[in-house]
């Protein structure tokens, strides 16, 4: 492995921000948001744990765990695609492609549990749990569709011969913002399906 | 590809599988603090690596290993004690 061509080269004496500095900004605003998300829920949780934990179980444990797969595959099909990019390797189309594709199986399974859900009468007013349920994997939903759509416009900077044209920081900035809402999954998953 | 990011994804599967399987310890608190400790590993790995923020600047690495810490922290305190 050439650890030269994957990493990106110092350009100062240590650093390098990876994309466009505003998208760290948004970054650090969702990780903020998210974290007081996530406080309000284990808030919540400290008051009805009786409820919690009834409610919890209803959910199914095995879609979360297939979803989490997805994301963290689609993950690294996007750290391969960027590596790819830096090597000149004309794999980086086909797996930006693949990452989406396994984005869009996230998106089909998510949309297989609500309908579940509320089919079994598991609905936003069910109780205290049911609306951090659907009001964080909903909010969760809405930043995979958004990165879905970032990573179809990094697909487009590609000639057909797979070459990239204009500069890397569009795949570098598009694949943070993905690793996030994967980032953002992994704790999802931990607080609303196991904890 | 890199054998490394492979080596970090692969990592990240095996710490899925555990904490699901933790789930069937007894001690739920046991239980509820090895399922975030492994959770919040997990997002320093996929920052670090996959985000590359190991190779950002310092005030930047800093900020989100200080956000993982304090949020893993905050959570386990909650949810745990």
């Amino acid at each position: 492995m050439n650890e030269e061509a994957i990493h990106p080269p110092r350009r100062a004496a240590r650093g390098h921000v990876p994309g466009e500095e505003g998208v760290w900004v948004f970054i650090g605003g969702d990780l903020v948001a998210f974290a007081i998300f996530f406080m309000t829920y284990a808030v919540a949780r400290r008051q009805e744990p009786a409820l919690f934990d009834r409610a919890q179980a209803l959910l199914d444990r095995g879609l979360g765990l297939l979803n989490t797969l997805l994301l963290l595959t689609s993950s690294l099909l996007v750290a391969q695609a960027l590596a790819a990019v830096r090597r000149d390797d004309r794999r980086a189309r086909p797996l930006l492609l693949g990452a989406m594709a396994l984005g869009t199986g996230f998106v089909i399974v998510k949309a297989c549990e609500y309908s579940a859900k509320i089919a079994q009468g598991f609905t936003l007013n069910s109780n205290d749990f049911s609306i951090f349920y659907y009001m964080f994997t909903g909010i969760h939903l809405v930043h995979v569709l958004i990165g879905l759509g970032v990573l179809a416009f990094a697909v487009s900077r590609f000639d057909n011969r797979g070459a990239l044209r204009g500069g890397i920081g569009v795949i570098e900035g598009g694949g943070a913002f993905w690793h996030l809402v994967d980032l953002l999954w992994i704790i999802l998953f931990a607080l609303l399906y196991l904890v | 590809m890199s054998r490394r990011l492979t080596l970090i994804w692969a990592l990240l599967v095996a710490a899925t599988l555990l904490s699901f399987e933790t789930m069937g310890l007894g001690d739920a608190r046991i239980g509820g603090a090895l399922i975030l400790l492994l959770a919040f590993a997990k997002v320093l790995l996929v920052g670090r690596e996959f985000m590359e923020l190991r190779h950002a600047p310092l005030m930047l690495l800093w900020l989100f290993q200080g956000w993982v810490a304090v949020t893993g922290a905050a959570l386990a305190c909650l949810l745990i004690f």
